[in-house]
């Protein structure tokens, strides 16, 4: 009698009394960082050492305490809460309270006017941001959502952010800054970026995928070519680029018309060449791989009722292999996004130009500039190909 | 007709088909059985060129199947395979559509079609058009799979094993349903087996191969009352020969005239199931009736023996 009483109890007591451990690694993070770290950081210009300031000394009462209340329930959340829509959306929330009450801290320090000062989020911020990213992103998987709603969430996420920038909550903290003085040459940077990561990666499938067919059909060729393309993934990204610096250069001295394509020892035809030669591998290899696991009845059948050759490699092979060629592409788009920052360094252009400008000018905020689009583009670029690859093998995981 | 002329395969120093001849009559069903690596799908093979010829040549209504591409024979003759072979990422329509649509069929014609075979292989057309393979039971991905290899028509089927990965009950079905499809279509198909029972239930003619030679070609009776050799006479079952011969005859068949009051068998059973169930009544004749229930004669436990005898 007296189990069963416990036993009905249960879910109540467990409820409040149990604290979700990743939740209080968080909260005890966040709380710590609140305590110890500035939330904002005013300097009087974009180079020397700021002051930091705590969120009361710079916001309305009301602004500080919506802000607080918003990261109380988001640590209730945190700790106590298992209902995952509960936890997301009180999270959520908070990123936004936080996001708010530092582009408010902006607008409160900045003298009207004033084009000097600099207002920066401070390691509180940053440290918030990452543990209610954390939260939300945990509180997500645990929805499980299908792959159409992970990207509806990104897109949602995205459009929400962009929203807020255009609006101008953000205009007085100090990336945006950045932003407003760089605004032309960072759009000219982003396609930049964009077009060096994907234009080697379509050059990279225009050679890997008949590469990866040629190793499927011709197994004794496997060997030689996929111990190359390791080889090649070994050379650090730097060293590669010096290495075909000498080379390029000699063509472009001896062709004009290459010099006049843009083909030189130094800017974007190294890197692309480089980015080009280190998404061969997980091309090649993923498509080899795709073509192993195709079943070898759907084959023999697909030749027995008289497709042609071309007919059985590109509507029954490819088409089968595609989730794993397509696992190979999210690993070279994240890994070209990634990467094209550092052909900054020989001229290639791109946002790496920020983050090496920034580094050299120790303006941490124009590092940031760069950093923050290019951690979003791969994030955004492997959320969405993932979500591709689950939606296509939802439909063969059975049918192999 | 189909006519295998001195066909050898030879890959290296090993000969895997070793100069067959056979004759395969036209609307008939011929098995090709053997132990494994006796060359038997080899042969098949051969046939739509799947395997190339090393000598020898194949002949299909008086055509050489060499007189055109392989891929454009192979649109002509129907192929099924054990494991079915179906297309994972295409539905049961789009599977079944595949020959018509290499053959560029008007899609109304196609639509036709697929229709029909869904519904000959009993396989309703709303719940089972748009299924994926993966959603279907073994027994309805071979019978798909069927469907598939007969799609445009072929005056020839060949199959490889169909039916070795379906459970006994299954099987029997889709060997069923095969004969009844083979009588309605007309169809001339040539089968590989291991499995004796299976080809001697289906096939009007059994080729029996070993060590890449083709030992014997006839009916199932003549294999059981004069096999060629030692090896015919093991693989077609030296022990049970006579119940064999049994089962290859039917009641209809065998019936006497005349009626009796012991127990009643259908005329579509075998002999061997007639005299099963008057082992099992005590009975020493039974009454022969058709599927209408109109008595068609009468069978004796001494006129089945005798049907037993070589």
């Amino acid at each position: 009698m007296s189990a069963a009483v416990f036993a009905g109890a249960r879910p109540l007591w467990a409820g409040v009394r149990r604290v979700d451990p990743l939740g209080a690694v968080l909260v005890a993070t966040g709380s710590a960082a609140l305590l110890l770290l500035p939330f904002v950081v005013f300097k009087a210009n974009r180079i020397v050492p700021g002051n930091a300031r705590a969120l009361s000394e710079v916001l309305p009462a009301w602004q500080t305490l919506g802000c607080d209340a918003a990261l109380l329930l988001a640590a209730v959340a945190a700790l106590w809460i298992p209902a995952a829509r509960l936890r997301l959306a009180l999270a959520l929330v908070a990123v936004g309270a936080v996001a708010l009450a530092a582009g408010a801290a902006g607008d409160a320090l900045t003298p009207p006017g004033d084009a000097v000062v600099r207002i920066a989020p401070g390691g509180a911020f940053w440290v918030l941001m990452v543990c209610l990213g954390l939260l939300a992103t945990d509180a997500t998987t645990r929805l499980r959502p299908g792959p159409g709603l992970r990207v509806l969430f990104l897109i949602a996420t995205l459009a929400a952010a962009g929203l807020a920038i255009s609006y101008g909550l953000f205009d007085h903290l100090s990336v945006m800054r950045e932003y407003a003085v760089n605004a032309a040459r960072f759009a000219r940077e982003v396609r930049q970026h964009l077009k060096l990561a994907f234009g080697s990666l379509g050059a990279a499938l225009v050679v890997g995928l008949p590469l990866g067919v040629l190793c499927h059909r011709v197994p004794a060729l496997r060997p030689g070519i996929l111990g190359t393309l390791n080889v090649i993934q070994t050379i650090p990204a730097i060293a590669l680029f010096g290495i075909l610096m000498a080379p390029l250069g000699a063509l472009a001295a001896a062709l004009p018309l290459a010099d006049r394509l843009g083909i030189r020892g130094i800017g974007a035809a190294p890197a692309v060449v480089a980015l080009f030669l280190y998404s061969l591998l997980p091309i090649v290899a993923n498509t080899v791989a795709g073509l192993k696991r195709v079943s070898r009845a759907a084959v023999e059948a697909a030749h027995g009722m008289g497709m042609t050759d071309w007919q059985v490699l590109t509507s029954v092979e490819l088409w089968l292999a595609l989730p794993v060629i397509l696992t190979g592409i999210r690993v070279v788009l994240v890994q070209n996004i990634g990467m094209v920052t550092v052909a900054a360094l020989i001229g290639g252009g791109g946002l790496g130009a920020f983050v090496f400008q920034g580094i050299g000018q120790t303006a941490i905020d124009l590092v940031l500039l760069g950093a923050i689009p290019i951690v979003t583009l791969a994030f955004s670029a492997a959320l969405t190909l993932d979500a591709l690859v689950e939606s296509l093998d939802r439909v063969r995981a059975e049918g192999r | 007709m189909i006519s295998v002329e001195n066909l050898s395969k030879i890959y290296g120093t090993t000969t895997v088909v070793d100069g067959v001849s056979l004759a395969i009559k036209r609307n008939s069903i011929t098995a090709i059985v053997g132990t494994s690596g006796s060359g038997k799908s080899t042969l098949l093979r051969m046939i739509n060129r799947l395997v190339e010829p090393s000598s020898g040549r194949v002949l299909i209504d008086g055509q050489d199947t060499r007189a055109e591409p392989a891929y454009l024979l192979r649109r002509r003759i129907g192929y099924v395979i054990q494991g079915h072979g179906l297309f994972p990422h295409r539905t049961v329509a789009e599977n079944i559509a595949t020959v018509p649509r290499l053959l560029k069929w008007e899609a109304p014609r196609i639509a036709a079609r697929v229709r029909e075979l869904l519904e000959v292989f009993q396989l309703e057309p709303a719940r089972y058009a748009d299924a994926l393979p993966h959603q279907l039971s073994g027994g309805e991905q071979q019978r798909v799979g069927v469907a598939r290899a007969l799609a445009a028509e072929p005056g020839v089927l060949l199959m490889d094993e169909p039916f070795g990965a379906l459970d006994p009950i299954i099987r029997d079905k889709a060997q069923e349903d095969l004969l009844a499809i083979q009588r309605r279509f007309g169809t001339t198909v040539v089968v590989v087996t291991h499995d004796m029972e299976e080809a001697f239930r289906l096939a009007d003619h059994v080729a029996v191969m070993s060590a890449g030679k083709l030992l014997q070609y006839d009916r199932p009776a003549v294999l059981l009352r004069r096999p060629a050799d030692a090896f015919v006479s093991r693989l077609t079952g030296l022990a049970d020969r006579a119940i064999r011969l049994l089962s290859l005859v039917t009641a209809g068949e065998a019936a006497l005239p005349g009626t009796t009051d012991g127990p009643t068998v259908a005329a579509s059973v075998s002999l061997r199931e007639a005299l099963s169930e008057l082992l099992w009544c005590g009975a020493q004749s039974a009454r022969v009736v058709d599927a209408d229930g109109a008595v068609r004669g009468q069978l004796t436990v001494e006129a089945i023996l005798a049907r037993g005898r070589p």
